[in-house]
Order: C-alpha cells, then structure tokens, then sequence
C-alpha cells in the first residue's frame, strides 16, 4: 500500500464533485481525504483527493480521473514530494486544573485558542495532517467536545523551472 | 424559435434521420417540434428498447443513434439501454425530457434525477439550465459520443427549456473543450517497439476486440495480418473484423470461445490486443497472458491499458491510426511453421457436438442459416445460449455481427435489429434469440408492424433459460431453480395476432427449405426451431 496525493483541477461545475466521488466508490478507490475549493481562476476547482493502493490502483486512479470530461489536469504526488497543510479547529472541555496545560500544549505545537467560554474553548492548527493527528492525540487526554477537519491541500515543491 | 425547436435543428445538423422513444408531457414539446423536421419518428414499445434500437442503428452506420424519452419512469427505464451502451462502448445520444427547471428538487410528478441516476453509466451527461446552451450542449455531446472511446451521452432538458425562446440559434462549427482531448494518434517511439517485437517473434497474433469496428479498421488490420501472415483472433465484440472463413482467422477466444483459439493465445509469444478490455470473459486468467509472452496492448482508452493485465508495450490510440501507421512500416514476420501448428489445432481441437436428431441442432442450423443469407446481412444475436452458439458458428463475410458482449442485456438483439434496419434498409437484418430473450422484447413486434420494418427473427426454443439451466446442471448438479418457461405463448398465434409470417423448424429435416423460405422476401418473419432443452453450449 503506498499513499498517493492527487491533485484534480476540475470545471468548476455543479455535480462535478459528485462525480469524481463517485468514481471512487464506483471503483472501489480509497479516499483518505478530499479538499475542494476554488483556484485563483473561478471557473476552476482544485480537489486535492488522498488515497492509497497498490501499484495498479494507484495508476488507475490516475487514469480514470483523466477520463473524467470535467477534469482539466490531474497530477499525481508522493507525500515527499509536496507540502501538505490541514486546517482543524477543535473544541475541549476545560478545567482550571489543565488550563495552563492546554495553553503550553498549544504553544509547543503552534495551535491558537481562537474562542473560549467558561468552560470550553476553541483551537485551531494548520500544519501537516500527522502534527494534526498528534495534537488530536494529546488533547483525546482532556476531554474533546466536537472537532472539524478541511482534508488535506497540497501543492508539489518548488522547482528551479516550476510550470506546473 | 424554441428550445425544442433548437434540438431539432442540432439533430438535422448532424445528420439524424431517425428518433427512437416514447413520448411523455415533458417531452411533448421536443415531438411537437420534430413533426416540422423530415426525422422519422420511431415509438418503441418500451424505453429500454428505445436505447438498443439506437445502438443498432449507431453500430451499423457508425454515427451515434438517437433516442428520446420522458422523464421519471422514461427516463429510469431507459438506464438498461445506456449501460448496455456504455459496457459495449456504443455511442448514443439519449434525450430526456424533464420536469420544469424550477421544480427541480422538489420530487414532483415524474421528476427522476436522471443525471445522477445514469453517472456511472455515461460517458457524459448534461442537465440544461438555460436555452441558449442548447447548440453547444449538443454540439459537445456528439463530440464526446463519437470520439475517442465511444460511448452514451444522456442529455436531461426540463419541459421550460424546451418550451423557452432561444435568442439566436447558431450551430457551432467546431468544439472546444479544454478537458477532453483524446489520444487517436499512437506514439511513434511505441509503434517502432511493436514492429522491433514483430520481427523477432516466432509466434505472433493478433486479438482484435469491438474497439477494431467502432474505428472501422476492419479491413486495415485483416490487409495487415495478410501481408505479414499474422493469425488473428477475436473477443465475442469483435466477431466480424475479419470474413470468419479467412484462413488467417481462428474465431473467437474465451471461456465460451474455441479451444484452439485460447491454445493459439496461450501459445503464442507475441500477443497484440487490439480494442478489447482483456475482461473475464474473453481471458479468464489476465495474468497469464502475460507470462512468457510479449503483450502489446492497443487501446483508445489508456484506462483499459494496464487495467487488468500490464502489457510490455502500451500503445494508445485509435485502431485505424495505428493499422495505418503499421502499414507503412517494412519488415518481415516467419509465422508459416505457427500457423501450420494453428491449422493442426484448428482441425484436432474443433468442438465435437453429438446432436439429438429429434430437435434441430442450433449450430448446424446457424452455419446453414448464414451461409444461406445474404453476403452483407446483418446478424444480431441476443444473450444466453444461443449466443454462444451464434458466436460459435456464424459465418460472416461481408455483413456485420452484433450482440451485447459487454453488458450481456436479454432482449437486445430484437429492438437492436430494428435499429440496424431501418439505418439501412436495403441489408438483410436477422435476430436471433432465445425464448426467454425474445420474451423480454417481444413487444416490439407491434413496432415492427406499425414502422413497417422487415426484421426477421429467429427464436431457439427450448422452454427454458437455457444458459442459467446449464451452469445450473454444471454447479449444481441438475438442481434447477427458477429457469422453467412454461407458461409462453404459442408463437404461431402471437405472430399471428400481429400479422407477422409464421415458420416452426422442429428437427433438421426440412432445415435448408424452411431457411430459404425465411429468407425468401424483405419481410418481417419468426421462425420458430425447437431444440432440444437439455442441449449444451
């Protein structure tokens, strides 16, 4: 199993997202994670789509999201090859006792507080999905009330000659 | 001018002379359009059928047939026509009517979300919003039908559309679509390989699938095999690309082919796929055509390649390009020992039936029958047993042989035979069916009287579904569940009750007189021959 980023420029049409979805579960291709949103031209989405398979599957989803008629450019990444950002807020329980902890937690992994009440608050991180999960995992030790994810973005390194 | 006015007019723009369908409200203004158009309308008896009859006439003339239904249950019933389509890479163009675009969403009478419902069985599908769109939605449609890969693409226009006023209507020249741009042309690097393989190989051939028809490169690839003596075999799609008495030609491969074509394929070390998807039915084990063998693997869908087994050398493009290009390459291929070898395996490994003499022998009655039709007659064969002995036994020389190998839809070959029919009326177009096929489409006998189209068809009765008993018998051992037909009509009195002439075969006495009195006239006949049930494949 190897772990394949996909970025997808698509027209920026509705049901075009339904479709290349559908691909997927059609095919029986894993989706790890799926980000949508707009390119710095309207009529063009960029889906960044995580997945993961053998050599075959890994191919296949290459070519079967070309034969797609709404997709415009697909390119294909390792994870090495690429900067990868997530952007997650999550909302805790707090307490007085772990207050202080919280607030060191967030500063070691660069997360913010962005909202807070009495006994609740807000954090938000955006970095790579594995910092992600980390903090998810040390903040599993308080008490994590809801938590929303974007799905990963990526974009390949910059090159010398980069004409993407 | 109106919306459905516009549809008309992008139609005649592309050459459509006939519309299959069933009419339903939101459809209505699209048929009260095309009475001012000289396209002949077709109504079909049920949807599904309205797809088939368009992929006949698409197969036959190599444009893409049209068909246009009403939306909800039109629309829904004709989804089994589309994916049929799809799964034979057929282009077609399905027009459906919808509700009005401003109840989109809100379930009303007859509403179905056809778009979505149909996605995985398109090759596209378009929703139009607004009238002006028309010209370029169909423009784009029969672009994407014909091109490339072939395949369906629905087009889903609400009732206002139909009905609103389109501000200037201009039929584009051209296309442009920045997403869809397919590959026809095969890569010069890759075509060398192939020839660099060609002069090495002891034991080449060539297995040549339904994409050599759709690009119409059946007389390329046979003027190829010919000139450097390559054997050729073929996928159930591709039965046709070469006159099936050539001697360079071994029949059809698979678990339902001929033995000595699977040998040749298995033996061989050099194997080039042409237009076919290596699916399970035609190689049963697609690793092992890949074991001890070069396999080239021609394909306009670089989907396909790789797929299912990695070939050594990929080449992308469409058939004729590529047979074209292969022309102009000189070198020289030793294949005399193989196909002597061939030859051997032709004449030791041919299938030995034992048929009971009190039915009529299906295969014998097949080689007899299209001997006997005319040289460019159109053959449609339907699904199940008689199928397989279609493919098995055929002759075709300068006719065509369709049938659904992909999808495998009971009930194609009736309505698809219509379709080739009425595309070109002076060609001899025979069906044949099953019992249990021939149920499934048999209301378009009415068709066939009311559009007066001399369709002859040919029904194999048994009582049974004839290939479910037989894998029945094989897998579980005579113990038949829900294959039964009794209850059928008695065909002479159906084909009486539409007018249609009427012949029963019941043994192979009277074979050839009964074959020559079905083919005597251009006109609609059912020839009935009763085989034996318990017959195998």
């Amino acid at each position: 199993m190897k772990t394949r980023i996909y970025s997808v420029l698509v027209e920026n049409r509705s049901g075009v997202l339904c479709k290349v979805a559908g691909l997927f579960s059609r095919r029986c291709f894993n989706i790890d994670s799926l980000a949508v949103g707009e390119t710095d031209d309207p009529a063009v989405s960029c889906m960044t789509i995580v997945s993961s398979g053998d050599e075959r599957t890994i191919e296949q989803i290459e070519k079967q999201l070309n034969k797609k008629v709404d997709v415009i450019k697909v390119k294909t990444f390792a994870e090495q090859q690429c900067i990868t950002r997530e952007l997650m807020l999550i909302k805790i329980k707090y307490n007085k006792n772990n207050r202080r902890e919280i607030m060191e937690l967030c500063e070691i992994m660069k997360a913010q507080i962005v909202d807070m009440s009495k006994h609740f608050m807000m954090i938000q991180i955006c970095d790579e999905p594995e910092r992600i999960q980390l903090l998810i995992k040390m903040l599993q030790t308080i008490s994590i009330v809801e938590v929303a994810r974007t799905g990963t973005l990526a974009l390949s390194k910059c090159g010398e000659n980069d004409e993407h | 001018m109106t919306g459905a006015d516009a549809i008309i007019k992008c139609l005649e723009a592309e050459g459509v002379t006939t519309v299959f369908g069933y009419p339903g409200v939101a459809i209505c203004p699209f048929y009260n359009s095309i009475l001012d158009s000289d396209i002949r309308t077709i109504l079909i008896r049920t949807e599904q059928n309205a797809a088939h009859a368009a992929s006949g006439v698409s197969r036959i003339t190599g444009r893409p047939g049209v068909c246009a239904v009403t939306s909800g249950p039109g629309a829904t019933n004709v989804i089994t026509g589309i994916a049929t389509a799809f799964a034979d890479s057929i282009p077609l163009i399905c027009i459906t009517g919808q509700v009005n675009s401003e109840l989109l969403g809100s379930d009303v009478f007859q509403e179905a979300d056809i778009t979505g419902a149909v996605e995985s069985f398109v090759k596209y599908s378009y929703l139009v919003k607004n009238v002006n769109d028309i010209p370029r939605v169909f423009k784009e449609a029969f672009h994407i039908a014909n091109t490339g890969r072939r395949g369906p693409v629905l087009i889903d226009v609400p009732i206002d559309i139909q009905n609103a006023a389109i501000s200037k209507f201009k039929y584009p020249e051209t296309v442009s679509m920045r997403t869809y741009k397919p590959t026809v042309k095969g890569n010069a690097v890759q075509i060398k390989k192939v020839v660099k393989e060609l002069e090495k190989a002891k034991r080449p051939i060539i297995c040549a699938g339904g994409g050599v028809l759709l690009s119409g490169a059946e007389d390329d690839l046979r003027r190829f095999a010919e000139r450097h003596n390559i054997p050729v075999v073929s996928t159930m799609m591709g039965i046709g690309v070469m006159p099936t008495d050539h001697p360079l030609y071994f029949r059809m491969v698979g678990n339902n082919g001929k033995a000595y074509a699977n040998r040749a394929i298995n033996e061989s070390d050099l194997l080039i796929m042409v237009g076919a998807r290596v699916a399970d039915r035609a190689v049963n084990q697609p690793d092992m055509i890949t074991r001890n063998k070069v396999l080239v693997h021609i394909d306009v869908d670089p989907a396909e390649i790789g797929k299912n087994a990695g070939p050594t050398i990929p080449l992308v493009g469409d058939a004729k390009h590529i047979f074209e290009d292969l022309e102009n390459e000189e070198f020289t291929c030793h294949c005399e020992e193989w196909l002597n070898t061939l030859n051997g395996y032709r004449r030791t490994m041919a299938t030995k039936r034992n048929p009971n003499p009190a039915y009529v022998d299906p295969a014998a009655f097949i080689m007899r029958l299209t001997e006997k039709m005319q040289e460019d007659a159109v053959y449609v064969a339907d699904v199940g047993q008689n199928q397989i002995w279609s493919c098995g036994y055929v002759k075709v020389r300068k006719g065509k042989f369709f049938t659904t190998g992909g999808m495998g839809t009971m009930g194609y070959s009736i309505p698809a035979a219509m379709g080739v029919k009425v595309a070109v009326p002076d060609r001899q177009v025979v069906a044949v069916c099953g019992d249990g096929s021939f149920q499934m489409s048999m209301m378009e006998l009415a068709t066939m009287c009311q559009h007066n189209i001399p369709v002859k068809i040919v029904v194999l009765k048994n009582n049974y579904l004839g290939m479910v008993r037989q894998y029945q018998h094989f897998t579980y051992q005579d113990h038949y569940s829900v294959v039964d037909l009794s209850g059928s009509p008695d065909l002479e009195k159906l084909s009486a009750a539409y007018g249609i002439p009427f012949l029963r075969l019941e043994n192979m006495e009277k074979c050839d007189e009964t074959i020559d009195a079905f083919l005597k006239e251009d006109t609609s006949m059912l020839l009935e021959c009763i085989i034996d049930p318990m017959d195998l494949v």
